[in-house]
């Protein structure tokens, strides 16, 4: 899969770099390499440009260019909730939302 | 001898180099503030100069910065290179620093942020990196001013050994091979053109154009080259870049993982601010709350009262010099120029310092938190609709302080489209100067809605930013929306020194450009409005010379219910700098601080008042705006074109805003509807535009 399809929250590692150019120049000289992990973070209130925690620090790219980034399997967040990218819209967040939030949606069992 | 500041954005360079030299350049907390390259002499050693450059991320040929950075260390030599490093971002920050240290030129690490590092409970092991990395570091915390006294010891001692680094070796298989097989052979090439081979091996392996020319390589060295860098892609399995960027990154996470021992405070306010401040819901509000209350604080009531005390203490001193003149019973002309022209114009444009200093203020607060990238964020996608990058929006931003820093920070904007169209629309935020224009008008023509005019017209410079970027894009042809890979730093608290340097820095800039630029174009027009054609003394204006040149324009601006001759010599004056606009005004119709306003009630009628307001904020801005535009289009051509647009466009726009103003006397529903129907008119582009050419 590639990186634009992360969810909020979600954790992988990346496998492959696409794109030519400039624009693949960049996501490398920014730490975008093979092997690195990543964290997807909370998207602009469009939904487009997304936000990235890779290397700590955190990184904004549009989906179109994210589409280049190859990542493995993805793994939910260590610690739910523990970081500023909420739950509210990550509908694989199991248990041990801590957010006021995610606490009404297990009541209501939407989660 | 040179110490060439270098880091990646937003590490601080710059913030070390004023602490370095005492200076007082412009800092803020997003990327890109430093555009140009700056020295000056390092305090304490006056026989070095100290050159800060902007910030990059690497040495790659693709970006305007980073070749401008690489030419620098090649082409100039320095003695000492002084690499600033965010330390709580220490891995990326690293990749830049080791293509730094392959140049093989004398270097020094600052680990700046240190301070930030204590509140994480990190820790970082000074020697076990210094021997890694084989170049001295000097941890500082450059914005409270700690280590920066070592750091220059550091750094003079480094520069005057000329201790070079130590050969690093990112020993990785594959790649390492790579380079050095093309090292040996090119090692000749290299040292002919004055390159470390290093340095140039590492460039060829990344099928680097530029230093390929460089190195004036033939076609057998080309190829012998290229199968090197095969044979390398087909045992890692991807290509050379990946190789490349790889290697340095497995080196970088062992000497980071030997180095540095990561404490696990996170930074939760920088957390919880972006759950507030990025929110799906709120981002959008509370950015425009935000700008709303920029502008409250500058022009309300805060400004307003500062600024009322500022005219009356100045018309209080008018009032006693020019009585103490005139007991001293000093010649008419004299006085004249002290009192009219002097007095008048400078007093009329200082009036509006605490103003201007508040908007500054509050700009350099915004921009200093770190906040601005998160602008550039949010409003990305909406930037996009415009045909420009979200990035743009900072260099918008700082067009409502002033146009020419805002020019030059289109430099870090990734396309040529985006710089164009970006300095197309800076002109449209009103910037400060203009601000005196607008007041001194609005308060005579609107008394009780001076601060809704001055509102209305910042929001019709937006609303016309936005009608020309949509209109551009009705063109199938306009290229694609270049990359946005962008940095949000971490939130800092506005450091008080900084932006009270900033502060003082446009203050004194401010005065500075009233008492020169200012006082000569008010001496001039004195002079100009006090003398008729065959150099006598005249009483009344009327008759004077500049009365004789304006009325010859003056029919220009007969359709726009200008028919003053003061009104054109104004706007002319309004090139040099825009307050001048007002000053002059003032000189001319012989007004002191205090009489400015039943004088501009008589040169206007509100409809007239309204047109003029409207002109003065689409003309061509002041000369020293169109210099840095021409700087960033690199001819006159263009230069010429963007000012003929401006001219044209503040007419054009201004005739409308006339007949609205003449028709809202006949019938308001009319002018109402026509008004509604012109807010329509981006909703309906931008519709087109999607149809043309999706986002």
């Amino acid at each position: 899969m590639t990186l634009e399809e992360l969810l909020p929250g979600q954790q992988a590692n990346i496998i492959n770099v696409g794109g030519e150019g400039a624009l693949r120049r960049r996501l490398l000289d920014m730490g975008l390499t093979p092997g690195t992990s990543l964290e997807m973070g909370k998207p602009a209130p469009s939904g487009d440009p997304l936000c990235i925690r890779i290397r700590s620090y955190v990184l904004s790219l549009r989906k179109a260019d994210a589409a280049f980034v190859e990542i493995d399997s993805v793994t939910a967040a260590a610690s739910p909730c523990g970081n500023c990218y909420g739950c509210s819209r990550n509908p694989r967040q199991e248990q041990g939302c801590k957010s006021r939030r995610g606490r009404r949606a297990r009541r209501r069992g939407a989660l | 001898m040179i110490i060439a500041l270098i880091g990646n954005q937003n590490s601080g360079k710059t913030t070390v180099f004023n602490q370095m030299t005492g200076r007082n350049q412009k800092v803020g907390n997003f990327p890109g503030v430093t555009v140009s390259k700056k020295d000056a002499p390092l305090r304490g050693h006056p026989e070095f100069t100290v050159v800060d450059l902007p910030g990059i991320y690497s040495l790659s040929p693709y970006s305007a910065e980073e070749v401008v950075t690489r030419d620098f260390l090649i082409d100039e030599k320095p003695d000492v290179i002084l690499s600033v490093i965010d330390t709580t971002q220490i891995e990326r920050s690293l990749y830049l620093c080791i293509q730094l240290i392959e140049m093989n030129i004398p270097m020094v690490i600052a680990l700046n942020m240190m301070d930030e590092m204590r509140l994480q409970g990190s820790h970082v092991h000074i020697e076990e990196l210094t021997e890694r990395l084989g170049v001295p570091l000097v941890p500082i915390s450059a914005s409270k001013n700690e280590g920066i006294s070592e750091l220059i010891d550091e750094t003079v001692r480094v520069a005057k050994a000329g201790q070079k680094p130590a050969k690093l070796d990112l020993c990785s298989g594959p790649a390492h091979r790579a380079i050095h097989a093309i090292m040996s052979l090119t090692e000749e090439r290299a040292s002919a053109a004055g390159l470390s081979s290093r340095y140039a091996a590492t460039k060829l392996a990344e099928r680097d154009p530029l230093i390929q020319e460089r190195l004036n390589l033939n076609l057998n060295e080309l190829e012998a080259i290229e199968q090197i860098i095969v044979l390398m892609e087909e045992e890692l399995l991807t290509d050379n870049l990946a190789a490349l960027a790889n290697m340095r990154y497995c080196f970088i996470d062992e000497v980071v993982s030997a180095g540095i021992h990561k404490g696990s405070g996170e930074n939760l306010l920088t957390q919880r601010l972006d759950r507030v401040l990025t929110n799906r819901f709120a981002a959008i509000p509370i950015f425009i709350l935000l700008m709303a209350l920029v502008f409250w604080v500058a022009f309300g009531l805060p400004g307003s009262w500062l600024a009322d005390q500022l005219t009356s203490g100045m018309g209080w001193l008018t009032g006693r010099i020019d009585s103490s003149l005139t007991a001293a019973g000093l010649n008419i002309v004299l006085h004249s120029l002290i009192v009219d022209g002097v007095l008048a114009g400078v007093g009329s444009v200082l009036s509006f310092l605490p103003l201007i200093a508040l908007l500054y203020l509050m700009l350099s607060i915004l921009e200093d938190s770190g906040y601005m990238a998160r602008v550039a964020f949010v409003m990305d996608s909406w930037m996009r609709r415009l045909g420009i990058s979200g990035a743009a929006i900072v260099p918008l931003i700082m067009g409502f302080g002033c146009s020419v820093p805002a020019i030059m920070a289109t430099r870090t904007l990734p396309s040529k489209r985006d710089r164009r169209l970006t300095n197309y629309m800076i002109p449209f935020m009103s910037c400060s100067a203009k601000v005196p224009i607008y007041g001194a008008i609005a308060a005579v023509f609107f008394p009780d809605h001076a601060g809704l005019v001055i509102a209305l017209l910042y929001l019709l410079g937006i609303y016309l930013a936005v009608l020309l970027g949509l209109g551009l894009r009705q063109r199938p042809d306009s290229s694609k929306a270049a990359p946005f890979i962008m940095e949000l730093p971490t939130y800092r608290f506005p450091s008080f020194l900084s932006v009270s340097r900033n502060l003082w820095q446009k203050i004194r800039d401010f005065l500075r450009r009233a008492f020169t630029i200012i006082l000569a174009v008010t001496v001039i027009i004195w002079f100009l409005s006090h003398f008729n054609r065959n150099l006598n003394f005249v009483s009344s204006s009327d008759d004077s010379l500049l009365a004789w040149l304006g009325s010859a324009i003056a029919p220009v601006f007969n359709p726009l219910g200008l028919n003053d001759w003061r009104i054109p010599a104004a706007l002319i004056s309004g090139f040099t700098a825009k307050e001048a606009v007002i000053s002059t005004l003032a000189v001319m119709s012989g007004a002191t601080v205090e009489t400015l306003g039943p004088t501009l009630a008589a040169l206007f009628t509100t409809p007239s008042a309204i047109a003029f307001l409207v002109y003065v904020l689409i003309y061509t801005p002041c000369a020293a705006a169109v210099t840095a535009a021409r700087n960033e289009f690199g001819n006159w051509r263009d230069t010429w074109i963007m000012i003929i647009f401006q001219l044209l466009a503040a007419w054009a726009v201004a005739f409308i805003a006339y007949g609205l103003a003449l028709l809202w006397g006949i019938s308001s529903a009319a002018t109402i509807s026509i008004i509604a129907a012109m807010l329509l008119l981006p909703l309906v582009l931008n519709y087109r535009a999607q149809r043309i050419q999706p986002v």
